[in-house]
């Protein structure tokens, strides 16, 4: 192979620059930091298991925007809660997790994800 | 994983059935009642009559209009170019340019048509959506909007005939005046119309601009039902549709 | 092969600079049209498609045309197409191309776009448009890089290409008939609702592709060495010619029916391209300058004299080309708009930053054409990287 030496320095200033967010973190000292999540302001169970919900919400929110919109099915059937509720992110979401600025943001500026729910969802606190 | 989740979740979630209530006011179904369920004891065909004499006895009257926009935080650009409208008022000439002539009625050729979606049996721009963002809902003849799944082509734009549909060239929400939280607002580069208010009907109440008409100029429900208000309406008096050689079978009636 | 892009003269790296500076720019008015919305071009609720779309519809034409030199060289063995059938198709690529970034800066949800593949609507025109456009991308690919392959090891092309580049020309067909299928069956778009617009479409993409062509040959003669013969052109002016009459006819076709039958919606579009309505004229300079420009290259092209004089072809295959140009590229899609559906007349005119984006898809088309063409006659040892210099002091016009 020609140029072997070239190309193996080139790989590593590849990989150092791709790498940059991780060992800016660790010279930051802020590997162990976590989100710190809002509890709800009310109730004790979420409308399925709390873990599973942390894993799938945006599968179910997904699957619940389709049901409501296109096949007109609005209620949902929660087993934890043993009740029927709406399947609506700001009146049912929204309605235990008051604030999403202190639920919803806080995890998705953590993982720098930006779901674009809140581009025609409305935030009733940003509005009142 | 995420698949194997979701169908776990569909499992534990189980979708409830609740029991077929009878069709109530006008067909509307209750909450606790899905529309599903309803459907299957007999489609319904939503429609809209608009009584164009009382409607010029108020005016400049807009009160519709802007309890529909209000309610939907439609956008105000105060600009023809960027404009979005659900139901506005234009004038008879051009809601009705093919069936004009110098010599009618002026009270009805004077005065302006109330414009909104039409909700067609047979709807272009259903047909031309590539990817089936807005489309017909069979249980009751509303054309529906998706947009979360709107691209923006606004090939349904270029084929309604009636010019019912915006599109959000900008953002719209810097030029909603008063926002209504529940209601979501759109995002730029979506298209977007009257809905006959099916989220409203969902929950039991009338559309809004037919709720704000204090002329009762605006007359909603099933035209399956020949005990409804529509039906009686049109059988009363004489009505026209817009554009009715194009085969689109409009669903709002305008007496004459 | 494609390695042959990366070495060249230093008029090829000016040119290429030059084409990537203007895609740059255009790429910046494209950030801004992304994050403030269409709102930033001419469009309105009135006229909802403009230049974008017309400039896919005129490409999709200039795609289809690569069919008018792969037909006579394949199907009917007219050998002395060989040289430029590769021309032909790598134009097709290039446009096609073109035209995918059109669709892609004219929708309002760009990262929205697969859901064009996710949700699949058989039902809509465009769906169809965009299965036959990267069915045709896809066949010219595979189709040059086969041929251009063997022609390079000096071998015949594998026989499985063959149907496969027969199999081509329906294709090619196919797009500007799907394409003129968005446009004729609306109902509400009365200027477009005529059984004439895909054979129409047709004749004036078999001129002006062509017609481009012919243009791009004869520069390539001049500044490279390219060895094709007086033939092929001759040839593709006789394609030219014949399309050329065959559109021009069935435009006036469209005139017949529209003033004779005197049907307000039909009459009114073809008054507002050539005539101005209700005060607003502004398609008339362009409608007629096409009209001036249509009837002086039929002019050219049917007097026997002028059609093979190589010094007048480039006038006249300019003249075909900014005609149709206009015609398909302004006037048809605009024209479909005004008056609107509720019969109000709203002009429209493209910004600046939708004329910067445009041009800057036409130089990715440009930047194409040139890295394409340089990797082709390279193969074919038409052009080296070491023999261009006495070449350069040659007197070039643009591209």
């Amino acid at each position: 192979m020609h140029n072997t030496g070239k190309i193996i320095i080139g790989l590593l200033i590849f990989l150092v620059i791709a790498a940059f967010p991780i060992w800016y973190a660790v010279a930051g000292g802020k590997t162990g930091e976590m989100p710190v999540l809002e509890k709800a302001a009310r109730g004790e169970n979420c409308i399925i298991d709390s873990v599973l919900m942390k894993e799938t919400h945006m599968f179910l929110l997904d699957d619940w925007r389709d049901e409501v919109v296109r096949e007109d099915d609005r209620w949902y059937r929660s087993m934890t809660l043993d009740s029927t509720i709406e399947k609506s992110l700001t009146r049912t979401c929204l309605g235990c997790h008051a604030s999403k600025a202190n639920f919803c943001d806080r995890c998705h500026d953590y993982l720098a994800v930006v779901p674009y729910c809140w581009d025609c969802h409305v935030d009733p606190k940003e509005f009142e | 994983m995420g698949i194997d989740r979701r169908g776990f979740m569909k499992v534990s979630g189980l979708t409830i059935l609740g029991i077929a209530g009878g069709a109530s006011i006008d067909g509307l179904a209750s909450p606790q009642t899905p529309r599903k369920k309803a459907a299957e004891a007999g489609t319904r065909r939503y429609a809209m009559v608009v009584d164009l004499k009382k409607c010029h006895s108020q005016e400049g009257c807009r009160d519709c209009v802007q309890a529909c926009h209000l309610y939907h935080n439609v956008p105000d650009f105060d600009n023809r170019k960027d404009e979005i409208k659900w139901i506005w008022k234009d004038s008879f000439h051009h809601a009705f340019h093919s069936m004009e002539h110098e010599h009618l009625e002026e009270s009805i050729t004077e005065g302006p048509a109330l414009l909104l979606c039409n909700h067609c049996d047979n709807p272009p721009c259903t047909r031309v959506c590539p990817t089936k963002a807005t489309w017909k809902r069979e249980e009751d003849g509303i054309v529906m909007m998706d947009w979360h799944r709107c691209i923006g082509c606004r090939y349904c734009v270029v084929a309604c005939p009636y010019g019912s549909r915006s599109f959000n060239w900008r953002d719209p929400r810097p030029h909603i005046k008063e926002v209504n939280p529940d209601f979501p607002t759109r995002t730029r580069g979506v298209v977007e119309k009257c809905t006959f208010c099916e989220l409203r009907l969902a929950k039991g109440q009338k559309p809004a601009c037919v709720e704000a008409c204090k002329e009762g100029a605006l007359i909603f429900g099933d035209l399956e039902d020949p005990e409804s208000e529509v039906r009686k309406a049109l059988q009363d008096r004489f009505s026209i549709r817009r554009k009715p050689e194009l085969g689109t079978e409009p669903e709002v009636y305008y007496l004459v | 092969m494609i390695e042959n892009a990366l070495r060249g003269s230093k008029r090829y790296w000016t040119w290429v600079f030059f084409l990537l500076a203007v895609i740059f720019v255009g790429f910046l008015f494209y950030l801004k049209q992304y994050h403030e919305g269409l709102g930033i071009t001419g469009l309105s609720r009135d006229v909802t498609w403009g230049f974008y779309i017309a400039q896919l519809t005129f490409l999709v034409g200039v795609a289809a045309s690569a069919v008018m030199v792969v037909l006579p060289y394949y199907l009917h063995n007219y050998k002395a197409f060989g040289k430029i059938t590769i021309l032909g198709e790598f134009l097709a690529i290039s446009s096609v191309i073109m035209c995918m970034l059109f669709v892609v800066v004219d929708i309002g949800q760009p990262s929205r776009m697969f859901n064009l593949f996710l949700h699949p609507s058989p039902n809509s025109m465009l769906f169809w448009d965009t299965v036959v456009l990267s069915g045709y991308l896809i066949l010219n690919i595979v189709i040059s890089i086969v041929t251009l392959g063997a022609e390079r090891k000096g071998i015949a092309p594998p026989g499985w290409i063959r149907p496969v580049i027969v199999f081509s020309i329906p294709w090619a067909v196919s797009i500007h008939t799907v394409t003129a299928f968005l446009y004729a069956g609306l109902g509400a778009r009365p200027f477009w609702m005529t059984a004439i617009l895909a054979p129409r479409f047709l004749a004036s993409a078999f001129a002006a592709g062509p017609a481009l062509l012919i243009l791009l040959v004869l520069l390539m003669r001049k500044i490279t060495k390219f060895h094709v013969g007086d033939e092929p052109i001759k040839k593709l002016t006789v394609i030219v010619t014949y399309a050329m009459i065959i559109n021009v006819f069935f435009v006036l076709m469209e005139f017949f029916t529209a003033f004779y039958s005197a049907m307000p919606e039909h009459v009114a579009h073809f008054k507002y391209m050539y005539f101005g309505l209700d005060g607003n004229a502004n398609l008339v300079p362009w409608m007629w300058t096409s009209v001036v420009l249509s009837i002086f290259a039929l002019v050219m092209l049917i007097v026997p004299k002028f059609r093979y004089n190589f010094k007048l072809l480039p006038v006249t295959c300019v003249a075909v080309f900014i005609g149709l140009w206009i015609d398909k590229g302004i006037g048809l899609i605009i024209t479909g708009f005004v008056p609107s559906v509720l019969g109000e007349v709203v002009s429209y005119k493209p910004t600046f930053p939708e004329i910067m984006i445009t041009i800057a898809i036409y130089a990715v088309g440009a930047l194409l054409v040139t890295v394409f063409y340089k990797v082709a006659l390279t193969v074919r040892g038409e052009v080296t990287y070491d023999r261009v210099r006495p070449l350069e002091t040659k007197a070039v016009g643009t591209k």
